[in-house]
């Protein structure tokens, strides 16, 4: 088990991933990235019971669905460091030829990857898929799966989130990166949604709030409790409160580098922001 | 020639729903999920004997898929179960993302496809689905055409490694395959041997060019007939097999003439030996309501249109 502190550098080393991949093909969107870099790196290294290696079924494992795919580099960051494939492939982020897709896929076969995801508002019917599928198999373990917040205007969503109370799918924890913004600005400019909380509540899901989701510990003391809520006939939602563009101080609290990518100079400010911990790829 | 029987009308969907009783019984990773429409679907049976494979969704397709798709994960095998209408356009994208660029083991089948679901009109007469399926890469696209082929094809998809589209219909139809056949995916069945000209047909038409080819026969016009059950992956070699005897060809199908078979016909047909074709099928049209042989009447979707499109293409030769 894993100290706060070595979390926290593990977190470190990915800010410098993030920025690093999106720089060399100038192009990806890091402030959702950053904005959950603290959540991976905790899902991946303390929350989640993994088996080492990959296999599609993982039967006797927890699994994780990526729903928001754009938010790629944090996803491959935390699978090369966790183990899934070499660091090294980083390099290869959006190029010709590469497994690491601008989008994640399964098409590449790029382990620790088990849908493709990016087109918005698919990936809870998927989680809620694999999690019937566990529980035909007598399979205890859990899914989990992240959300954006503006994903939620998908409509596909309300179906999935019905279904899972209305069918007691109670071996998913459902996160919600609650960061407020979008492409074209805040939630609230773009389509105001009222209260989430209110409304998986009002669905029939049990809801948690994690007010801190940059915070290493926050994190691991609500995903406890949300995982203790499990298996009481009831879906259980997290709302992850996060700032998009966390650790780097210019992308902090904008909707400005959801999509953009740091220039040269820019990089380096983010760098010295974020120095060295296990060592660049 | 070769005659066929009709074992008594049934319909397609019936037969999807024997088989899928049958794979009930065979194959415990087989399960099963509805959007609301269990009794069309004739998956009652399944349900009965198998109730925790089953998921009823509700009345919402686009979760339906995607849930097939996480179903996967775990190694179970999917059969979704809407209207053809429902099962593509309203779906395409999670059948594009979520199964097809993610290489699901789902098995999307469905009824009602086509002008025979009659009454209801053009909102749910889909003629397009063929054309969405078999863009989709790695998508395998079955359109049956009797009660016996279509449980024969859903016991046989099971079996298959992949996302398979399943395309069948509402009327009852002759009924004339083998009674437990072995379904062969992407195995075209060479049914009446003739000379003159080749039809190739799928789904519901499949009877139609056999009644074609009998009065053809009568008219002392030897007609060749195949049916392609198998959209994609396509018999290229039955075809051009035929072809190269008949030198012309008819093909029909209950579907857009965009999209559909014949253009995929007429693909294999223009790089390999470039041969006359006339099409039916319907002309960039939607649907509307009436019944079923009415529909197919009006849009010339029968042996008689048929008749005259062989008697037409021949003299192009």
């Amino acid at each position: 088990m894993a100290n706060t502190q070595q979390l926290e550098d593990i977190t470190t080393q990915v800010r410098r991933d993030i920025l690093r991949m999106v720089h060399k093909v100038n192009s990806g969107h890091p402030g959702g990235s950053l904005g959950c870099a603290e959540f991976f790196v905790s899902l991946y290294n303390e929350i989640m019971d993994r088996k080492e290696g990959f296999d599609m079924d993982g039967i006797g494992e927890d699994l994780f669905f990526l729903s928001n795919g754009h938010i790629s580099p944090v996803y491959y960051s935390v699978l090369a460091r966790s183990g899934y494939f070499p660091v090294e492939e980083l390099n290869t982020f959006r190029l010709l030829n590469t497994r690491l897709q601008g989008h994640p896929t399964t098409h590449e076969g790029l382990p620790g990857v088990r849908i493709a995801s990016g087109s918005l508002g698919q990936g809870m019917s998927v989680a809620l898929g694999a999690a019937q599928a566990k529980k035909l198999n007598g399979c205890n373990h859990l899914i989990y799966s992240l959300h954006g917040d503006g994903e939620l205007q998908e409509g596909q969503n309300w179906e999935a989130i019905m279904y899972a109370a209305g069918k007691n799918v109670d071996n998913i924890i459902a996160t919600i990166d609650l960061n407020g913004q979008q492409i074209d600005g805040s939630t609230d400019t773009v389509l105001p949604m009222g209260s989430i909380k209110d409304k998986f509540e009002a669905f029939g899901w049990t809801v948690l709030e994690i007010e801190e989701g940059n915070n290493i510990e926050a994190i691991l003391k609500g995903m406890a409790e949300a995982k203790s809520l499990t298996g009481k006939g009831k879906p259980v939602c997290v709302l992850l409160k996060t700032v998009m563009g966390n650790g780097i101080d210019f992308m902090m609290h904008t909707h400005a580098w959801h999509g953009k990518a740091p220039n040269d100079e820019q990089l380096a400010i983010g760098l010295a922001q974020n120095p060295e911990t296990l060592g660049d790829y | 020639m070769k005659t066929y029987e009709n074992q008594g009308n049934k319909d397609t969907r019936s037969g999807f729903g024997a088989g899928l009783t049958e794979l009930g019984r065979t194959n415990p990773n087989v399960v099963a999920l509805c959007a609301d429409l269990i009794g069309s679907l004739k998956m009652d049976q399944f349900i009965e004997e198998n109730p925790e494979r089953f998921f009823q969704i509700g009345i919402a397709e686009a979760n339906m898929m995607c849930i097939a798709a996480g179903l996967t994960i775990g190694g179970k095998i999917p059969f979704t179960g809407t209207f053809a209408n429902f099962s593509t356009g309203r779906v395409y994208d999670q059948i594009r993302q979520s199964i097809a660029y993610s290489d699901k083991n789902v098995k999307i089948c469905a009824s009602h496809a086509g002008l025979t679901l009659g009454e209801d009109g053009a909102t749910h007469q889909i003629l397009e689905d063929i054309g969405l399926m078999k863009m989709l890469p790695g998508m395998t696209v079955i359109n049956t055409c009797d009660y016996n082929q279509t449980k024969a094809a859903t016991i046989a998809i099971a079996e298959h490694k992949g996302p398979v589209y399943l395309r069948f219909g509402r009327p009852k139809v002759a009924n004339f395959t083998p009674v437990d056949q072995n379904f062969e995916i992407g195995k075209a069945l060479h049914l009446v041997d003739g000379t003159d000209v080749t039809i190739v047909a799928t789904g519901h038409l499949v009877w139609e060019a056999l009644e074609a080819a009998k009065t053809l026969n009568e008219k002392g016009i030897s007609a060749e007939v195949i049916d392609i059950h198998t959209i994609k992956p396509l018999d290229a070699k039955a075809i051009l097999d035929s072809v190269s005897k008949t030198k012309c060809i008819v093909t029909a199908e209950e579907h857009n003439h965009l999209g559909g078979l014949g253009e995929s016909v007429a693909r294999v047909l223009s790089q390999h030996n470039p041969t006359p074709q006339e099409f039916i099928a319907t002309n960039d049209t939607f649907g509307e309501s009436g019944t079923p042989a009415q529909l197919m009447e009006k849009y010339g979707l029968n042996a008689d249109a048929i008749i005259k499109a062989c008697e037409k293409v021949i003299k192009r030769k």
